[in-house]
């Protein structure tokens, strides 16, 4: 088993912004320390303010300044439509794939295309893993249900060549819909949505009734409203031979939380110093539940 | 078009058989199913007494292994994999790649169904499913309109099962998290979502209030019919409003739809419910039947009947029921 330490990949935008936002957001995570950048839409093919041509664009510069870059795709096709862009997104990248469905999968197999595959493709146990990599998976993602002790035994007897990467830092993708919740939030049909996810940069709220915030909309998707953050978890990664940490998009703070990976990774005595400063950069709190075999809202 | 019904014991799958379903299907005692309920489903005795009754009538059996086994476990799903085939069951509902990998190796004859909880809802993942395990069937998630039900089937290798009745998932099926993240068990891992053990209820001065592991699910005032907490289907604050964000207490029902779902190609009907009574069982059964036999017979002038459409309604989730995501406004 390797023993180095984990490199860093920055996840896909998971919300809606401007194409200036996205772009200067990207401008800056050229600077920083991430191995790898994930860019396009996963979550709702009517977010178009960025067509193909301009991920490839910022992915090219991005590359340029030594970045691997990898192209997610849609987590959830309904529409016939989506499955002939999806198609075209799979024959047309420059740069690898993230599957994010077994659409995409079928699609990179049929086109003898190695691909990588996010936390929605459902892995749960070492013969699907073997599966998907006799079909060209060489790298997945730990569905972010499954804890630490269940990686340990995927790792055992992990494909040959098979590199891991884990959710661990952001809100936790948790729900897709055919229904958009934000639209039902503002009263509108999904077909006339008004785009008011770009309202929402890290997507809204949702309480319980005497207001504990428990879900984070984000159109048809829902998150957790708390943050999750496996830092102070590095010693565990390398034991276990993680290859590679996600850290998920925000509107804030995405360039400090990456730093602060970065330096731990470095230095992996003194995570903990980051603690108060790290919990300033969640929209609202923590939680490491599901990486302890715990509910996944716990903080244990 | 086919009617499935559920079975969560003997005398419900008997009730079906006797209504006519053209198809049951069942579970075992654990949680290698997604209906993972104390007291439900079948041990191998049971399950042995259930085959023979639905064949001595001409009814198909079912066996769903749709929950998704963990490296540790994955010895007792596949375990309950043989079982099945050695009962000589008429088809295995599956999900997970690994466990479907297994079940194609090893009993090649075996007719294969693609669990609702594989979350495939269009022709390329279909056609992945088809190639590399050879399923025959596939359960579509309740995400799609009917028109878009109608493209993947022009367009699928197999077989179409789709959801006719019951509990209505808001979320893809098998991507679904909202219970494990509040309670450590869910669908995927556990076969329940918002488990019973989960579950407590409360009378305080601000009304009788369901929690789920502690989080506030919903609270009643007086005069208001209190639901099992369903995680997405409580009331909770977004943006200050305080409502079903994510969807009301309610059940999926297709009645209206019977004639569009045969005249597009669906082979099949389901019912949600394995957790229900065999009187729910019963009533479901009979009513889909006659409006199956009265679509078949006459497509054209197919009207819901006011009997059927009552006591559908009176078994539903809240009293009301909705289209779901086969009509374009509902989502």
């Amino acid at each position: 088993m390797k023993k180095s330490a984990p490199k860093l990949a920055l996840g896909p935008i998971l919300y809606y912004w401007s194409k200036q936002q996205v772009e200067d957001f990207y401008r800056d995570i050229a600077d920083t320390a991430v191995d790898i950048v994930y860019l396009g839409e996963a979550i709702c093919s009517k977010r178009r303010l960025l067509r193909g041509k301009d991920w490839i664009g910022i992915g090219e510069q991005l590359q340029a300044r030594g970045k691997t870059v990898i192209l997610s795709t849609l987590t959830l096709l309904e529409a016939a439509s989506e499955l002939s862009a999806l198609k075209r997104l799979c024959v047309e990248s420059p740069f690898l794939v993230e599957a994010n469905d077994i659409a995409a999968v079928q699609i990179l197999k049929e086109l003898g295309k190695p691909f990588v595959t996010g936390p929605s493709v459902n892995i749960y146990n070492s013969r699907s893993l073997k599966k998907l990599s006799e079909m060209g998976l060489h790298r997945w993602t730990l569905p972010v249900e499954l804890s630490a002790n269940e990686l340990a035994r995927f790792q055992q007897d992990r494909p040959e060549n098979m590199e891991t990467e884990v959710f661990a830092w952001g809100r936790l993708p948790l729900a897709y819909s055919a229904r958009c919740f934000t639209a039902r939030a503002e009263n509108l049909q999904k077909d006339d949505c008004q785009f008011r996810c770009l309202d929402h940069p890290d997507g809204l709220l949702l309480s319980t009734r005497e207001d504990e915030a428990f879900l984070c909309i984000n159109g048809i998707q829902t998150q957790s409203a708390r943050t999750v953050n496996l830092l102070g978890e590095t010693g565990r990664f390398i034991e276990l031979g993680v290859d590679v940490l996600r850290i998920s998009p925000q509107s804030r703070h995405t360039v400090d939380i990456i730093e602060r990976f970065s330096q731990v990774l470095n230095e992996p005595q003194s995570p903990e110093r980051f603690n108060t400063e790290l919990e300033s950069f969640m929209p609202t709190t923590e939680c490491n539940g599901y990486w302890k075999g715990e509910a996944g809202m716990d903080q244990c | 078009m086919e009617l499935i019904c559920p079975a969560g014991n003997l005398p419900s799958l008997k009730a079906a058989v006797d209504s006519g379903a053209d198809a049951v299907y069942i579970g075992f005692q654990d949680d290698t199913n997604a209906r993972h309920f104390a007291g439900l489903n079948f041990n191998d005795k049971r399950a042995a007494e259930a085959v023979a009754y639905a064949h001595q009538h001409g009814t198909r059996v079912f066996v769903a292994i749709n929950t998704y086994p963990q490296v540790s476990a994955f010895e007792r799903w596949q375990q309950s994999v043989d079982k099945a085939a050695q009962l000589g069951v008429d088809a295995l509902i599956l999900a997970d790649i690994g466990l479907l990998d297994y079940a194609a190796e090893r009993w090649p004859e075996l007719r294969l169904h693609l669990s609702v909880q594989a979350s495939a809802t269009n022709p390329a993942s279909l056609r992945f499913y088809h190639e590399n395990f050879g399923i025959q069937r596939a359960v579509l998630p309740r995400v799609l309109s009917v028109k878009q039900v109608e493209q993947v089937i022009s367009e699928s290798p197999v077989e179409i099962e789709v959801f006719g009745f019951g509990s209505l998932c808001v979320m893809v099926e098998g991507r679904c998290l909202l219970s494990s993240y509040a309670t450590g068990q869910s669908p995927n891992t556990y076969g329940a979502c918002s488990p019973g053990s989960a579950v407590r209820w409360k009378e305080t001065p601000r009304g009788l209030e369901s929690r789920l592991n502690g989080v506030l699910i919903d609270r009643y005032g007086e005069g208001e019919n209190a639901g099992y907490p369903t995680l997405c289907k409580g009331r909770f604050q977004v943006q200050e409003k305080t409502g079903y964000a994510i969807e009301e207490p309610t059940s999926l029902n297709t009645l209206a739809l019977i004639p569009d779902l045969m005249r597009i190609g669906v082979s099949a009907l389901k019912v949600e419910g394995r957790q229900r009574s065999p009187a729910y069982v019963k009533l479901i059964t009979r009513v889909l039947r006659a409006a199956i036999d009265a679509a078949k017979k006459d497509p054209d002038n197919f009207s819901v009947d006011a009997e059927w459409m009552t006591s559908l309604e009176q078994v539903s989730e809240g009293t009301q029921t909705t289209l779901g995501a086969y009509a374009r406004p509902w989502q």
